[in-house]
């Protein structure tokens, strides 16, 4: 185990090596610039700009100095906040976006898994079809629609709940259902499936001729088996949706980490693309890490050992 | 009959009780005098040397005044400097300043400005709006880095409350610069302490304007109050301001309707005729054309002719009503309207007039003569434009037009952003969208940047008489000579067809209908420094 942890921990480290190389490569090969403007700059200020802010420097030299820096822990200035640097920009958005994310994927997990579980003892009946037509809706619906939605009948129309912006408990309701749709319908699906396959299994017809309860079969053996699946899928589920939803938090206007995804490469903030893009990689590779072990801890069968040992 | 005469007395009273009432409610104030505007995005920066956004410059211009601030009529009036006199050659300013003070209570003297207008061009500050002063003597070799020695910049102070300013060329519209944000005046200390971001702390953000920041939380909300130091503090009757930060048109709308906002900008064309109707809408002059420019160095628009035909065949009106939406005017010239000409009162595009019809027939006959009678054998045209739904609609309808009144096929490329930008200063397009809006409020913002090589004359085109026409009338002292000088550039410029005027802009804004006093300068800026709030 402890040789395992140490392999992984090292091939996390080169996974992240590699993905901020690419990136910064693949940044730099695209056409425009931090100080691109459609009203063009006199080449004089341009080369001010430049000079201050070291882009003119080639390209590797760039590179080894941000490694540099990044070693250290430093991700940078932003070129689009002046004032501002990229880990401030994580620091503040950061929390927002995982509390928002955490608070969908909680509801997602309370909602989901019961309902697959449902769906799945009761397999064709009118509980069955309902929950399976609402999953269907949840998957197929993008976010921002559902968002807009949401936001015209209970905030524009019944006046239940604020429009947008962030702060009290009262503005998480609406993102938080928008987010936590499809994670929801995805959780029922991924749930019925497994356990219905499970349910398929000897070891249940053992449990049940030893003369277990439906009620102890279902919660000591169906549930525990079934839900592989679902933990399997939460690694790249919590990684993407605690580092925020450039869509509903556009929408909502919420001052998350999820816009700058999609914002710092349209303005070619370049430090900022490698900061948020190192940081969403970090967590996914780590959460994929500790989903692994959790595994290991909820069946007992799968073991963290390379195959030689 | 004594009935009806009796209900007619009352028909009267109760009329006379109606409109007193009604003016009376209209003079109220709300008990709370509280704003929400929705500034539109999270601010770049808020350093009134380093911005250049529109956003920046409504949040800088509430905070910091600068030696003149403009009124209703955009007519810069006397702020910080109480009066000035120019020299005979238009070259030397020479601005008397009030006594006034800072937000913290230290005062505000002349060597404040000329520190922060050096800094604003020091090469090291890095300003990209640096330019709007080198108008002022040796601005532009010191900026770029040339001319080492601050002292022989063109502004001094001649002792605290007297500010000495020298020109490169006398430039009629010096005044209103003085209104811009980089050529506002910034607290020495707090910037000299952390160069970079040193407004990004409301405590160190000291301005000298009619408001102060007290808070700002990035990508949500900056909350400003009035400051207790402003030297026209009685002026100011708001107790707070709420500059939302919200990017989205569509939830800024949802928010005007829940009463979280009360005034935006930009409404979603699909809303602007409700809105309308409500009497929510409201239309003020934005000094901006939108066009589409020609690459002039490839074929078959290298010929003036087919410059010309192309712009002649389209019907600019159904395309702003059926399209655009909103009010916009057909341009049938480049220069906008609401720029002064020889005097400020007079307009220059009411002066100047239309350059062309929009006229099938002739257009027809033009593409004819350049070889293309109904269109045959003309090569299929690519418009490009950037991404955005708006764009992608007007160049539809122009495609459509195009083929229908000339026979001519045209395929559309979008690109993103930067992309396009940098397709554009390639020259590697053929027709491309633009747009232009003005830096201040003369002809020259617009006309400047078609000189040969200029840095936004992305169409190949250049004219040798046109170059002349601009740098003489940059430096003529005598309006009346200067502005037909800028309009003989213009004649050039729509003779020879490098670019195809569409519409000129409009600035719409949603607002609520108990919001007064507050207004907006067609560079887009707003003064909420007169703002108040009716009782509702």
């Amino acid at each position: 185990m402890g040789s395992y942890v140490l392999r992984r921990f090292i091939s996390v480290i080169l996974v992240i090596f590699v993905v901020a190389t690419a990136t910064f490569f693949l940044m730099h090969a695209i056409p425009g610039g931090p100080f691109k403007r459609e009203k063009a700059l006199p080449p004089a200020i341009q080369r001010n700009i430049e000079e201050r802010y070291k882009l003119n420097d080639p390209l590797w030299k760039q590179y080894v100095d941000y490694i540099g820096n990044l070693l250290r822990g430093d991700l940078g200035p932003s070129y689009k906040y002046l004032g501002r640097s990229v880990n401030d920009i994580i620091r503040e958005g950061f929390p927002i976006s995982a509390h928002l994310g955490l608070v969908s994927v909680v509801f997602a997990l309370l909602v989901g898994v019961p309902c697959g579980i449902i769906s799945a003892l009761k397999q064709n009946q009118w509980q069955d079809n309902f929950i399976m037509a609402f999953a269907i809706i949840g998957v197929s619906v993008p976010s921002f629609v559902m968002a807009t939605l949401l936001m015209y009948v209970f905030a524009v129309k019944l006046q239940w709940l604020p429009a947008a912006m962030w702060g009290t408990p009262k503005h998480v309701i609406l993102p938080m259902l928008a987010l936590a749709g499809f994670p929801t319908a995805f959780f029922a699906r991924l749930m019925r499936s497994s356990t219905l396959d499970v349910l398929s299994q000897d070891y249940i017809r053992t449990a049940r001729s030893k003369g277990l309860s439906w009620g102890a079969v279902v919660y000591k053996h169906v549930i525990k088996n079934a839900i592989l699946p679902v933990v399997t899928y939460l690694g790249p589920l919590i990684a993407g949706i605690i580092t925020g939803s450039f869509v509903v938090e556009n929408i909502f206007a919420i001052p998350g980490l999820g816009r700058y995804y999609v914002t710092s490469i349209y303005n070619r903030d370049y430090t900022t693309i490698m900061g948020v893009t190192i940081f969403y990689s970090a967590l996914l590779v780590m959460l994929n890490f500790l989903v692994d072990i959790a595994y290991c801890w909820i069946d007992p069968r799968i073991k963290l050992t390379d195959a030689k040992e | 009959m004594r009935i009806r005469k009796s209900l007619l007395w009352f028909a009267c009273f109760m009329t006379v009780l109606l409109i007193a009432s009604t003016g009376f409610a209209a003079e109220k104030l709300a008990k709370k005098q509280i704003l929400s505007f929705n500034v539109g995005t999270e601010p770049s920066t808020l350093d009134p040397a380093k911005s250049t956004g529109i956003p920046e410059a409504i949040i800088e211009l509430n905070c910091f005044e600068g030696l003149t601030r403009m009124d209703e009529n955009n007519v810069p009036q006397p702020a910080i400097a109480e009066s000035w006199t120019i020299s005979k050659d238009g070259l030397v300013y020479t601005f008397k300043l009030r006594k006034t003070k800072w937000s913290n209570g230290q005062p505000v003297t002349a060597h404040d400005f000329e520190w922060a207008w050096k800094r604003a061009l020091a090469p090291e500050t890095a300003s990209e709006y640096a330019y709007q002063l080198w108008y002022i003597k040796n601005g532009r070799p010191y900026n770029e880095g040339k001319l080492k020695d601050p002292s022989k910049v063109g502004v001094r102070a001649v002792n605290d409350y007297t500010l000495q300013v020298v020109l490169e060329n006398p430039t009629p519209y010096f005044l209103q610069l003085c209104n811009f944000p980089t050529l506002m005046p910034v607290y020495r200390k707090v910037v000299e302490a952390d160069p970079e971001g040193w407004f990004q702390n409301p405590k160190n953000y000291i301005g000298n304007g009619p408001y102060k920041m007290v808070s700002w939380q990035h990508n949500s909300k900056i909350e400003l109050v009035p400051n207790p130091h402003y030297w026209n503090r009685k002026k100011v009757g708001m107790e707070r301001l709420d500059l939302y930060l919200v990017d989205d048109i569509q939830t800024a709308l949802s928010m005007f309707e829940t009463g979280q906002l009360d005034w935006f900008d930009a409404p979603p064309a699909a809303e602007i005729e409700r809105l309308e109707k409500q009497g929510l809408l409201h239309k003020s002059e934005y000094i901006g054309t939108y066009y589409y420019m020609f690459n002039v160095t490839k074929k078959p628009l290298n010929d003036v002719r087919v410059r010309k035909a192309l712009t002649m065949a389209i019907d600019r009106q159904t395309l702003i009503d059926r399209v655009v939406r909103g009010g916009q005017l057909p341009a049938l010239a480049y220069v906008p309207y609401g720029l002064g000409d020889a005097t400020p009162d007079k307009d220059f595009r009411k002066i100047g007039g239309d350059y062309f019809k929009e006229d099938l027939a002739a257009a027809k006959k033009l593409l004819a003569e350049a070889g293309y009678p109904d269109g045959k054998g003309f090569p299929t045209l690519t418009i490009l434009y950037n991404t955005s739904e708006n764009h992608k609609k007007i160049a539809e309808a122009i495609q459509e037009m195009w083929k229908k009144n000339l026979g001519i096929d045209v395929r559309l490329t979008n690109q993103e952003w930067q992309v396009y930008l940098d397709s554009r200063t390639q020259l590697n397009y053929e027709v491309a969208r633009a747009g232009w809006i003005g830096d201040y409020l003369d002809p020259m913002t617009f006309l400047d940047m078609w000189v040969t090589g200029g840095g936004n004359n992305d169409t190949g085109w250049g004219s040798k008489k046109y170059d002349e026409l601009i740098y003489a009338a940059q430096a003529e002292l005598n309006t009346a000579k200067r502005a037909k000088m800028l309009h003989d550039a213009e004649t050039i410029l729509m003779t020879e067809m490098p670019i195809m005027p569409i519409y000129f802009y409009v600035n719409l804004t949603v607002i609520k209908p108990w919001i007064k006093g507050a207004f907006r300068s067609p560079l887009g800026f707003i003064d909420f420094s007169t703002a108040y709030v009716l009782e509702h």
